[in-house]
C-alpha cells in the first residue's frame, strides 16, 4: 500500500478523535456563547482520571464511562462556580473565567503529578491490514469516538431533554416563555461539553503518553476544528476534525513534519478571516 | 492639554525616575533584575490596556509583538552587525507596520472571534519561527559577545539596557495616557461602549481600531528587542509565550482595565505576587492555582480590578490617578 | 539524606572562620524541568566537596584551602539565572562559579560572568555554538554535541560494513539538532547515505508520520531522538510500529535506567553516554572511576547517572587547576585551565584555547550503551569504545 494512503487512513482515524473534542468545545459556545479556555486542561483531566482508574485496575475502554460520568458532573461544578454568575456579561469575562478554571486545574496538576509523562500501559495489538500498519488501540479510539457522536446525537435529536437544550441553543429567551428551565439547562450542556472533552482526552490517552500540559494542544486543534465547521455547529465540529486530520494526514508525506502545525494554524486564521461562519455554516 | 501642569505627568516621571535610579545609585545589580521584570510586565499591560481597556477588544495574543520585535533585532545584530539602538527601533517600526496591515484584517472580528485569532496568529508566528532557518529555527538566535564589547563590555552594556527598558516603561505609561486624554482616545472609548454607535457618530471605527492595534505593537517590540539583548538569546518558546500573555491580561484586569495606573500597579502587583508565591516553601507548586483562583474572583466579585474599587471607595481619586 | 552533610557544611563554616576557603558559587534548577537531571548534577558536586574537604582541602601554593558551596533554586528559568548569578558574584563574593544545568540556562548565566571575569566550569552543557560566541572564561566538561554521534556511526561502520541507508531524525531543540547537523556531515565522510534528515516539534508524540517516512525511506539504521519523555515514545512506536530497523541508536533517553520500563521495545537500542559506571579510564588524578563509585553509592546508596559524574569532575577540574596554579589569582588558574590535558574517572580532558571557541571540551569521548538481555532481564552494556566494552554489540537487533 502506497504510503500517502496509509498516512491519510492514520489522519482519518485521529481525526475523529480531534472531531469528538471540538464537539466538546463547539457545542458549549453554541448553546450559550462561551468559548470555554478551560477546554484543554479538562482534556488533559481526562487522560489522567483513565490512567488512574486503569492503575487501579480498570480496562481503559469500560474506564470510558466512568469517565464520562465524571465529566459531566465536573462540568455542571464548573459551570454553577464560574460561569453561571456572569454568563450574561462581556464576552471578556467568561473568556477569562474559563481561562482561570484552567489556571487553577493545570497548578493542581502540576503540583499532584508534576510534568512528567503518563502511559496508560495495556497491552497493544499491532495490525497489519494489506500492508497497512495499525495498532489496536487507534482503530478502538476512532470507533469510540463515533459511537459517542452517534449517542450524543440521539439524545439531542430523539430526547424532550435534548430538545429542550436545542431549543435553548436556537433562542433562550423563547425557551425560557415555553418554559424549558434555562438554567439548568444550560448546566446540563456545559456537562455534556465538558464529558465530551474529558471522553477525548481519554481516548488520546489510550494511544500516547501525556501530561497535565498535553491538553493544550487538543485544545488548539478544537477550536481549529470548530472554526473549521463553524463555531457552534456539533455536525459541522465533527467534520472540522475528520478534515483536519486529513489534512495532517495528507501533507505528512511531503513536508518536514513540523510544518503541519504552521499549516493547520494559518488555515485557522484564514478561515476566521474570510468564512467566520466556517465551511459548514455557524451559529452566530 | 498642558502636559506640564498635569500632576499625573509628574507622577509617570517619578516613578520612572525611582525604576531607574534606585538599583544605579546603589549599583545593586540583585535589585535590578528584580526590577526589570517588573517593568516588563507593565510594558506589556500597559500597552495591551490600550486594546482591551480603551477599545475593548481582548487581544488574547498581544506577546506576539514582544517575540518578533525581539527576534528581528537579535538578527539584525547578530546577522547583520547593526547596532542596538537603530535595531529595536527598526524593529518596533516593522512590527508595528505588520499590526498595523493585520489589524484590517483582524479586527473585522468581535467579542470570542477576535480572540481566538489573536491566539491563532501568535500561535502561527511561534510555529513558524521554529521552522524558519534564517532565524536559526528551534534552536533561535544567540548573541555572539562582541555585541556587548561594542557598548563597553557586559557589565556597562546591561546596564545601559536596564535603563532603557525603565525608559521604555516610561513612554508606555505616558502613551496610554495621552492616548486617554485625546479625541483619538474618545473615539476608541466609543467603540468599546457600542461600536455600531460610534460609526453611525462618525468615528472611523476601522481605522481607529487598528491605529490602536498597531500602537500597542510598537512599545513592547522595543521591550522585546531590549528583553532579548540582556538576556543574550532568543528561542521560540520564550518569545511567543502564550502564558505570558494571558498573565498580561490578568494584569490589566487586577488593576483595572481601562486605567493607566491600573495596569501598572496590576502589573506590578502580579509580578510581587508571583515572585512570593514561588519562593515561598511549600507554596511554589501552588503558584498557578492561587493566580487562578485571584483572576477568578476579580471576575466574579470586582470586574473594575483594583482601580475600580479605589474609585468607588474614594470618588474623588478618579480625577487623580488616571 | 540531608543530615548528611550537616558535617561537611559545618567543617566548611568552620574553615571560613580561619580565612583559608575557596566558596564555589552555581544555581541548581531544584524545581522545574531540569530538576532530575540538575539535582543529580548537584550530588556530584557536594560528594566532590566531602571528598576534597576530608583530605583537610585543596593544597595550593603550600597552603590549604577548604571548599564551601553556594548555591540556590534556579527555578529550570532563564530570568532567574541572571539575577541569581548576579548576586551570587556581588553580594556573596564567591570565588569561582560552576554553570546550570543546561546550555541555555548556561549561555544566560555566562553573560553575567563573562562581565565580572569570573571562571567559569561548565557541566550539564553540551552544546558548541555557545562556546562559539567569544568566552573567555568558561570552560566546558561534557563532549560537546558535535561529537555525540560521531562514536555511534563509527561503531556501527565496524559491525557493518556493507551498510548505507541510514535515517537521522532528531527533536528540534537547540541540542539534538547540533547533534544530528554535526552527525549527518560526519555520516557522508564515514560512507553512509542519509535517505532522511528530519526534525520533529518539542513534546510530540506522535510518531505515526515520521516512522511511515523511515520506512518509505527505505532506512537500514537510525540515529537521532533528543530527551527522554519523546526518545522513550518515539522507540516505544518503532517497536509497534514493526519498523525493521538493523540499529537504533537514541539520545539521551536510552542512557537513563527508566528506559528499562519500555520492556521489549528497549531490547537493542542504542546510546552515547557521556559517563557510566563501568568504564574503565586510567586517571591520572583523583579517584578512579570504580572508587567513585563506590563513594557515590555509599553516599546516596544508589549508582551514579552521568551528571552525578559531570558535577563531581566540574569540581576535580577547578581543583585541578587551582593546584597547578599555585595560586587564586584569576589569571594564573586561567592559564593552568588552558594548558590543561588530563584523564580524570570521567575521561580525558582538554580545552580548546582558539579565541573563536575558547573553552570547548576537545579530549573527552563519549561511551556508547546497549540494552541487552542479562539473564533474561535488561541491563545496559558498554559496546564501545572496544577497550572499555562490557559486552558486544547485538547487531542488527531485530
Amino acid at each position: 500500500m502506497p504510503e500517502i494512503l496509509a498516512s491519510v487512513l492514520d489522519g482519518l482515524l485521529i481525526g475523529l478523535v480531534y472531531g469528538l473534542a471540538a464537539i466538546g468545545l463547539t457545542l458549549i459556545f453554541g448553546v450559550m456563547d462561551v468559548v470555554n479556555l478551560a477546554h484543554g486542561a479538562v482534556i488533559a483531566l481526562g487522560m489522567f482520571a483513565v490512567y488512574f482508574l486503569f492503575e487501579s485496575g480498570i480496562h481503559p475502554y469500560l474506564g470510558l464511562v466512568i469517565v464520562a460520568a465524571i465529566g459531566l458532573a465536573f462540568g455542571v461544578f464548573v459551570y454553577l462556580i464560574a460561569v453561571r454568575p456572569i454568563i450574561d456579561g462581556p464576552p471578556l469575562m467568561t473568556l477569562l473565567a474559563t481561562f482561570s478554571v484552567s489556571m487553577v486545574i493545570i497548578g493542581v496538576g502540576t503540583a499532584l503529578w508534576s510534568t512528567s509523562p503518563y502511559n496508560v500501559d495495556f497491552p497493544v495489538k499491532t495490525l497489519n491490514l494489506f500492508g497497512y500498519t495499525v495498532t489496536s488501540a487507534r482503530l478502538v479510539a476512532a470507533l469510540a469516538a463515533v459511537l459517542v457522536t452517534a449517542f450524543l446525537y440521539t439524545f439531542l435529536y430523539r430526547t424532550t431533554l435534548g430538545k429542550a437544550v436545542r431549543a435553548v441553543a436556537n433562542n433562550r429567551e423563547a425557551a425560557e416563555l415555553m418554559g424549558i428551565p434555562s438554567q439548568q439547562i444550560l448546566a446540563l450542556a456545559f456537562g455534556i461539553g465538558t464529558a465530551l472533552a474529558m471522553l477525548s482526552g481519554a481516548l488520546i490517552a489510550t494511544l500516547f503518553p501525556f501530561t497535565i500540559l498535553s491538553g493544550g494542544i487538543y485544545e488548539l486543534k478544537s477550536f481549529v476544528a470548530s472554526v473549521l465547521g463553524g463555531l457552534g455547529n456539533p455536525t459541522g465540529a465533527l467534520f472540522g476534525g475528520v478534515i483536519l486530520g486529513l489534512i495532517e494526514g495528507a501533507v505528512a508525506p511531503f513536508i518536514k513534519v513540523s510544518w503541519t502545525n504552521v499549516i493547520e494554524f494559518v488555515i485557522f486564521v484564514l478561515i476566521l478571516l474570510f468564512f467566520p461562519t466556517g465551511l459548514f455554516g455557524g451559529r452566530r | 492639554m498642558k502636559l506640564l501642569s498635569r500632576p499625573f505627568f509628574w507622577l509617570i516621571v517619578a516613578v520612572t525616575l525611582l525604576y531607574a535610579l534606585l538599583p544605579y545609585l546603589g549599583g545593586n545589580i540583585t535589585l535590578r533584575e528584580t526590577l526589570v521584570l517588573s517593568a516588563i510586565y507593565i510594558i506589556l499591560a500597559a500597552n495591551l490596556n490600550l486594546m482591551i481597556g480603551y477599545t475593548g477588544y481582548v487581544n488574547f495574543g498581544s506577546i506576539v509583538f514582544f517575540g518578533l520585535g525581539g527576534y528581528l533585532t537579535l538578527w539584525l545584530i547578530a546577522s547583520h552587525h547593526w547596532g542596538l539602538y537603530p535595531a529595536v527601533l527598526f524593529a518596533g517600526l516593522v512590527t508595528s507596520l505588520l499590526a498595523f496591515l493585520l489589524g484590517f484584517g483582524v479586527l473585522r472580528l468581535r467579542g470570542a472571534y477576535f480572540a481566538l485569532a489573536t491566539i491563532g496568529i501568535n500561535e502561527a508566528v511561534k510555529d513558524f519561527v521554529a521552522n524558519f532557518e534564517p532565524w536559526g529555527g528551534a534552536e533561535g538566535i544567540f548573541l555572539p559577545f562582541t555585541a556587548f564589547k561594542a557598548m563597553g563590555g557586559p557589565a556597562k552594556a546591561l546596564w545601559t539596557v536596564y535603563l532603557l527598558i525603565v525608559l521604555v516603561m516610561g513612554l508606555s505609561l505616558l502613551l496610554t495616557y495621552l492616548v486617554k486624554r485625546s479625541k483619538f482616545g474618545l473615539g476608541l472609548f466609543a467603540i468599546r461602549e457600542d461600536e455600531d454607535a460610534a460609526m453611525v457618530l462618525g468615528v472611523k471605527t476601522p481605522l481607529y481600531k487598528t491605529l490602536a492595534y498597531s500602537l500597542s505593537a510598537f512599545l513592547p517590540a522595543v521591550a522585546g528587542g531590549l528583553y532579548f539583548f540582556k538576556n543574550g538569546s532568543v528561542i521560540p518558546d520564550e518569545a511567543f509565550n502564550l502564558h505570558l500573555s494571558i498573565e498580561a491580561i490578568v494584569m490589566v484586569m487586577l488593576g483595572g482595565q481601562g486605567t493607566v495606573t491600573g495596569s501598572a500597579v496590576g502589573a506590578f502587583l502580579y509580578e510581587r505576587l508571583r515572585g512570593l508565591l514561588l519562593t515561598l516553601p511549600g507554596l511554589s507548586n501552588f503558584h498557578l492555582v492561587i493566580a487562578g483562583a485571584l483572576l477568578l474572583l476579580i471576575i466574579l466579585f470586582a470586574p473594575g480590578g483594583l482601580m475600580g474599587w479605589l474609585y468607588r471607595v474614594w470618588p474623588r481619586l478618579r480625577r487623580v490617578l488616571e | 539524606m540531608k543530615k548528611l552533610w550537616v558535617l561537611p557544611v559545618l567543617l566548611g563554616a568552620l574553615a571560613f572562620a580561619q580565612g583559608n576557603t575557596i566558596t564555589i558559587g552555581f544555581t541548581v534548577s531544584q524545581t522545574g524541568k531540569y530538576n532530575v537531571e540538575s539535582v543529580n548534577q548537584l550530588r556530584g558536586l557536594k560528594l566532590w566537596q566531602k571528598w576534597v574537604n576530608d583530605q583537610g582541602g585543596i593544597p595550593i601554593g603550600g597552603k590549604r584551602y577548604k571548599v564551601a558551596l553556594k548555591y540556590y533554586d534556579d527555578e529550570s528559568k532563564a530570568e532567574r539565572v541572571q539575577q541569581l548569578y548576579s548576586r551570587l558574584i556581588s553580594q556573596d563574593k564567591v570565588d569561582f562559579l560552576i554553570s546550570p544545568y543546561s546550555s541555555g540556562l548556561t549561555a544566560k548565566a555566562a553573560i553575567i560572568s563573562e562581565q565580572y571575569g569570573k571562571i567559569m566550569i561548565a557541566t550539564g552543557a553540551a552544546s558548541d555554538s555557545i562556546f562559539k560566541l567569544g568566552y573567555e572564561n568558561v570552560y566546558q566538561i561534557y563532549t560537546p554535541a558535535s561529537r555525540y554521534l560521531t562514536g555511534t556511526l563509527d561503531m556501527l561502520r565496524a559491525a557493518d560494513a556493507n551498510l548505507k541507508k541510514i535515517a537521522i531524525v532528531y527533536e528540534d531543540s537547540k541540542f539534538a539538532k547540533a547533534v544530528a547537523t554535526a552527525a549527518k556531515s560526519y555520516a557522508a565522510k564515514k560512507g553512509f547515505e542519509v535517505v532522511l534528515f528530519e526534525g520533529y516539534p518539542k513534546n510530540t508524540t506522535d510518531f505515526g508520520p515520521i516512522i511511515k517516512k523511515i520506512k518509505a525511506a527505505g532506512a537500514e539504521a537510525l540515529v537521532g531522538g533528543g530527551h527522554y519523555a519523546d526518545g522513550a515514545t518515539f522507540a516505544r512506536q518503532l517497536y509497534e510500529q514493526q519498523v525493521p530497523l538493523k540499529l537504533i541508536a537514541l539520545l539521551v533517553a536510552p542512557a537513563s535506567d527508566e528506559f528499562a520500563q519500555l520492556g521489549d521495545a528497549a531490547l537493542g537500542v542504542v546510546a552515547p553516554s557521556q559517563w557510566e559506571p563501568l568504564v574503565k579510564y586510567r586517571q591520572t588524578c583523583g579517584p578512579s572511576p570504580a572508587q567513585f563509585t563506590q563513594m557515590y553509592q555509599e553516599a546516596y546508596g544508589k549508582l551514579p547517572a552521568y551528571r552525578a559524574a559531570g558535577g563531581f569532575a566540574a569540581g576535580l577540574v577547578l581543583q585541578r587547576a587551582l593546584m597547578d596554579a599555585g595560586t587564586t589569582d584569576p589569571a594564573k588558574v586561567r592559564a593552568a585551565l588552558d594548558a590543561m590535558d588530563v584523564t580524570i574517572f570521567f575521561g580525558r580532558i582538554k580545552f580548546s584555547t582558539d579565541p573563536a571557541s575558547h573553552g570547548l571540551q576537545l579530549g573527552h569521548e563519549m561511551v556508547q550503551i546497549q540494552w541487552q538481555k542479562k539473564d533474561g532481564k535488561l541491563a545496559k552494556q558498554i559496546v564501545w569504545p572496544l577497550d572499555a566494552k562490557t559486552a558486544d554489540l547485538v547487531y542488527p537487533i531485530r
